[in-house]
């Protein structure tokens, strides 16, 4: 019963203490003028470049924006208690650990998800792209997984934030990252080989390209694979991530790094 | 004189603080190359080999105003949190003297980016840039470099009451990528936005570079670039004073 409440109300109360994304000042520039823009402004370089298409360049962009939330807000759970000299406390604290980051996690993934729901809708009205009314039930699916998988990215970023100081620049390069190796602009196919390789252990990966498939008419039985493989893959980064948090935990404790790193 | 060595004196102490900071320094860098390989990916796909050339000049300007613009936004907060910004306006010095050297050193990082960004081009990518005028090539990078410490000028001032500042910066880097034409011609543009690019200082700058690196006659775009950039720094100069006297009416300043 404590482990449910730490993982309900404690993932709940932690969102709202450590963001003031909440802050209509940030959410609106950050969540909805940004993720819009980048895909307009890929979108306009395809045209220009007489590449792709909107909806190729709509998809790729508004499910990879979903990873501001989740890698920004997941390393900030780290970070944000260091800054607040909370970190300690919360760790020595004996609640018990899963519940306690999973917790954490669960608002940060319908963070993802409404960013790049909102995005895909305003993305699709300004480029009017008409996407398949038939798609929009099991795009919602895939892009509730594709949140779900990155924030298992960022619960790994929360992890190297307890030995890493700067949080925004481990994220940032993060987003970098699944910028161009997760074909979010650049079909896999164009990337050269060791490329598309790590792309398709990276989480979205698997997710966009079910997102597009689904985008040009594709049935869920059809992409049903891509979307279980982008679920287990992000299954993988939250076990990978729970472990890097355990262990940097202990080697903090043990160099008494915590609040120095 | 006195006003040029406290620019000079403002503008060197700020670059060895901005580059020895992992956000202003090294992640000023690295992420417009990110978006950089994303574009260079994408022209390359295309049949056209002097557009990933075109595309090469106008990414590498993407990091100046990628630098700028996120940190300029929050300056001010930054130094207000530092507890700096009542020593910076009780200061006898003119207040834009001591915030012009700050995103100048800002836009000086974003001049790394520009090369950063061609030499990536270059050894990476196998794009062969090659400068057709380079007197007029490095004028306008310098007056663009100008123009955009200039326009970081006026963000910071106008941010000065605004907490989540950097969230308003943030959030300008996209659009003037996209509306100064920095890889898509504004002729690709709605009409009513075109308006909106020439007031815009990069838009001119860009303009310069391109036309001095690929050939064309950059001049007109370079003084196009010095007259708007002059135009911010006047608002900016003008808007200053007024919020500066405004916060110390209100003793509002160390407020956010």
């Amino acid at each position: 019963m404590n482990s449910w409440r730490i993982f309900v109300l404690g993932g709940w109360t932690s969102y709202r203490a450590l963001f003031s994304w909440l802050s209509p000042w940030i959410l609106v520039p950050t969540f909805i003028i940004e993720p819009v823009f980048q895909v307009l402004f890929f979108a306009s370089v395809g045209k220009s470049a007489g590449v792709g298409t909107a909806t190729f360049f709509l998809i790729g962009n508004a499910v990879q924006y979903a990873s501001i939330p989740c890698l920004f807000a997941m390393s900030n759970t780290i970070g944000g208690e260091r800054n607040s000299q909370t970190l300690s406390l919360l760790l020595v604290s004996p609640a018990r650990r899963i519940p306690l980051f999973v917790g954490r996690a669960m608002p940060v993934i319908l963070n993802g998800f409404g960013v790049t729901i909102v995005t895909l809708v305003l993305g699709a009205l300004v480029l009017r792209v008409d996407l398949p009314r038939s798609s929009w039930l099991p795009l919602v699916v895939v892009v509730a997984v594709c949140a779900f998988s990155c924030t298992g990215l960022g619960l790994m970023t929360a992890g190297i934030a307890m030995r890493v100081r700067e949080t925004a620049v481990l994220s940032n390069i993060v987003f970098g990252v699944l910028l161009i190796f997760c074909g979010v602009n650049v079909p896999l196919s164009a990337l050269p080989g060791w490329m598309a390789t790590t792309g398709g252990w990276l989480p979205l990966t698997h997710g966009i390209a079910a997102a597009r498939e689904l985008a040009g008419g594709a049935t869920w039985g059809a992409v049903a694979g891509a979307v279980g493989t982008e679920l287990l893959v992000g299954a993988c980064y939250l076990v990978g991530g729970l472990v890097l948090l355990a262990f940097f935990e202990a080697e903090s404790r043990r160099s008494a790094t915590l609040e120095l790193a | 004189m006195k006003q040029l060595r406290l620019l000079r004196v403002g503008w060197w102490l700020q670059l060895k603080i901005r580059g020895r900071s992992t956000f202003d320094g090294l992640l000023g860098i690295l992420y417009p190359l990110f978006f950089a390989t994303t574009i260079f990916f994408i022209y390359r796909q295309g049949s056209d080999p002097t557009a990933l050339v075109g595309a090469a000049v106008g990414a590498s300007v993407m990091g100046v105003w990628s630098s700028t613009a996120t940190s300029a936004s929050s300056v001010l907060q930054g130094e207000r949190r530092q507890g700096t910004l009542e020593l910076l306006v009780a200061a006898p010095s003119s207040f834009p003297l001591l915030i012009v050297p700050i995103t100048m050193a800002l836009a000086t990082v974003g001049l790394y980016s520009l090369v950063a960004t061609l030499l990536w081009g270059r050894f990476v990518f196998d794009i062969p840039v090659r400068v057709d005028q380079p007197l007029a090539f490095g004028a306008a990078v310098l007056v663009t470099v100008l123009a955009v410490s200039l326009m970081g000028f006026l963000l910071a001032v106008t941010a000065v009451r605004y907490r989540y500042s950097w969230a308003l910066g943030t959030a300008f880097e996209l659009p003037v990528w996209l509306v100064c034409g920095f890889l898509v011609p504004l002729s690709a543009l709605p009409a009513w936005v075109r308006p909106i690019s020439w007031l815009l200082p990069p838009t001119w700058g860009v303009s310069a570079i391109r036309a001095a690196a690929l050939g064309g006659s950059p001049w007109g775009d370079v003084l196009l670039c010095a007259v708007t950039a002059a135009v911010y720094a006047l608002i900016g100069t003008a808007l200053s004073g007024r919020l500066i006297d405004s916060a110390r009416a209100r003793a509002t300043l160390a407020l956010s």
